[in-house]
């Protein structure tokens, strides 16, 4: 069955359409406040999602798709998602990516068995200053070395 | 001269605060604008300027507005380009969480000049705690009547909203991102038209990078012959230089157009990292061609990097040593461009995934004695060939590094 929208998140979300001549338009953000609150965009949310915005399924689908950030299935508690681009990689984000495997003992695109941690790469998240770097939901942390991961992961309940 | 004009603010605490702001001169310039001068006027000042697009492509901003049809029955709409996705680039980033009532302003007094009276900030959707940021912004400035109905008395409206992307490099493509805009994949549009007659809803539109739209003010309140003068009379003012890689001090650097890159890295960034050797440097974000370490002596601006056949671009200067293998620079590039096409024009597409597998292949030792001429012959068969510029940015670089690099690329074949 297609999920809803809590009353709250609703008034939210009217306040968002309301910013655009087209309803359709608001599509992204109210993609956003959906995979919050639903955890992911398959099938049952596309139609919630669409419903709302008085749109086809498939339209919200194609644009799903299209978009890494969205989620087909939920992720861990942390998604670690790890920069693979050029300048984290001149200072060893491959390494670092191979520790992370290990660590947590999943490949990429994994998440583990306690659902804690979901681990993806990215291309550049525009923090090549602090390189390498990573986010961790949406928090950014850089200058990365094996033992500064284990530190951040260490604190993570 | 070493004038700062956009992180002038940056090291002031709470200056993301509109009081703050406020109390440092802060929109002094939307003041001068509204009040003092019409639309005419602040064009004349902006062109006369020269501001050059800070996004990549260098177009000169007063032109983009002076495109905009007068006299048409359609609301216009300004999309304010945040989505910073070209790698090595984290320059916006600064501008938006430091000095956001900077942009806020440029986008009033171009709004203005235009006659827009609905913007939106177009953010990558990484920049979350950003995007808050913004938001906490613009509320303040409705709070105090910058934005809104009838703001500062002077009869003008302008409603400015956040719109996160949702990671997607094409999207930092005008067109991409108007679609995106409109709630659809971001598939770039056929040009012409262009966005100026018919952009976002199908209305004229004007798009322009953040940082583009934070030397506005700047210039309103100095006048285009000061902006000039910072920077190059036919490139003005200054460009937050970002430096990556395998320097000491890697970070930001607002600095004149024209600044020697040489400088830049061995004098602000501190030089090479633990002793290590310079190869080769990208000098305006991953899509530039690629420089060699003999290349550097060169001024950065917009004409200058053309000359040498590279380009500005976004100022994102990502430095390469030694240790560093060339075909691992080029996989990491070619891995960029196969992920980001979006699949609609074919040469990118099927091509930038070709040369991907070709150099993937090479990196596993099974390279073959004429892999580096089909790399060539199908990044020219990408060049010029598609619908948007992502083509050309991925083809760029590659045809750069193989040619620059092939001595070294051939001997990871033969090995």
């Amino acid at each position: 069955m297609s999920p809803e929208f809590s009353e709250k998140t609703k008034k939210k979300l009217e306040d968002i359409i309301a910013q655009y001549p087209q309803k359709k338009a608001a599509l992204l953000p109210v993609l956003h406040v959906a995979q919050r609150e639903f955890g992911r965009i398959a099938y049952e949310e596309e139609k919630t999602v669409a419903a709302l915005l008085d749109i086809k399924p498939i339209e919200v689908r194609e644009v799903v798709t299209f978009y890494s950030m969205f989620l087909r299935e939920p992720v861990g508690k942390y998604h670690i998602q790890i920069c693979s681009n050029l300048s984290c990689s001149i200072l060893g984000a491959e390494n670092l990516i191979e520790y992370l495997k290990e660590k947590l003992d999943i490949e990429v695109g994994e998440t583990t068995a306690d659902q804690k941690f979901t681990l993806t790469t990215v291309e550049c998240l525009g923090a090549c200053e602090h390189a390498p770097c990573m986010m961790v939901n949406f928090d950014y942390y850089g200058n990365l070395t094996q033992d500064k991961i284990d530190e951040i992961l260490d604190k993570l309940e | 001269m070493n004038e700062k004009i956009l992180s002038k603010l940056f090291d002031v605490e709470q200056a993301h605060k509109i009081d703050v702001y406020l109390e440092k001169d802060g929109y002094r310039a939307v003041r001068k604008a509204l009040t003092d001068m019409n639309a005419e006027q602040i064009l004349e000042e902006v062109k006369k300027a020269s501001l050059r697009g800070r996004g990549g492509a260098g177009f000169p901003a007063g032109v983009k507005w002076g495109f905009v049809p007068k006299g048409v029955d359609k609301p216009k709409y300004l999309c304010v380009n945040a989505d910073e996705g070209e790698p090595g680039t984290f320059k916006d980033k600064y501008i938006m969480s430091y000095n956001p009532h900077l942009l806020i302003e440029g986008i009033i007094i171009t709004s203005y000049c235009v006659g827009i009276h609905q913007a939106y900030i177009y953010i990558r959707g990484e920049y979350e705690n950003i995007a808050l940021r913004l938001e906490q912004a613009i509320a303040e400035a409705v709070d105090k009547g910058y934005l809104g109905k009838n703001i500062i008395g002077s009869g003008f409206e302008l409603n400015l909203f956040v719109h996160r992307g949702a990671g997607a490099y094409v999207c930092g493509e005008e067109t991409a991102l108007l679609e995106s805009l409109e709630g659809k994949r971001g598939n770039p549009r056929l040009k012409p038209p262009f966005p100026a007659s018919i952009g976002l809803f199908n209305c004229p539109t004007v798009i322009n990078n953040v940082e583009t739209l934070s030397n506005v003010p700047s210039i309103i309140l100095n006048g285009a012959d000061w902006f000039g003068q910072v920077g190059l009379p036919k490139d003005g003012g200054t460009r937050i230089f970002g430096v990556s890689g395998m320097v000491k001090k890697p970070g930001i650097y607002e600095l004149p157009l024209g600044s020697s890159l040489k400088e830049i890295i061995f004098d602000y960034a501190g030089g090479m990292k633990e002793g290590k050797e310079l190869k080769a440097v990208i000098p305006g974000g991953m899509s530039a061609p690629v420089l060699t370490a003999d290349e550097i002596d060169i001024k950065m601006d917009f004409d200058s990097l053309v000359e040498a056949k590279s380009m500005l671009g976004s100022a994102a200067i990502i430095v390469i040593d030694k240790d560093t293998s060339m075909l691992d620079v080029l996989r990491l590039v070619t891995k960029f461009y196969a992920h980001e096409s979006c699949g609609q024009c074919t040469p990118c597409r099927v091509g930038n995934n070709w040369i991907r597998k070709t150099v993937n292949r090479m990196a596993e030792g099974r390279g073959k004695k004429d892999d580096l001429d089909n790399i060539l012959r199908l990044a020219n068969n990408i060049l010029g060939k598609t619908l948007c510029p992502l083509g050309d940015a991925a083809a760029m670089p590659i045809i750069s590094i193989v040619q620059k690099f092939r001595q070294e690329l051939e001997s990871y074949i033969r090995n």
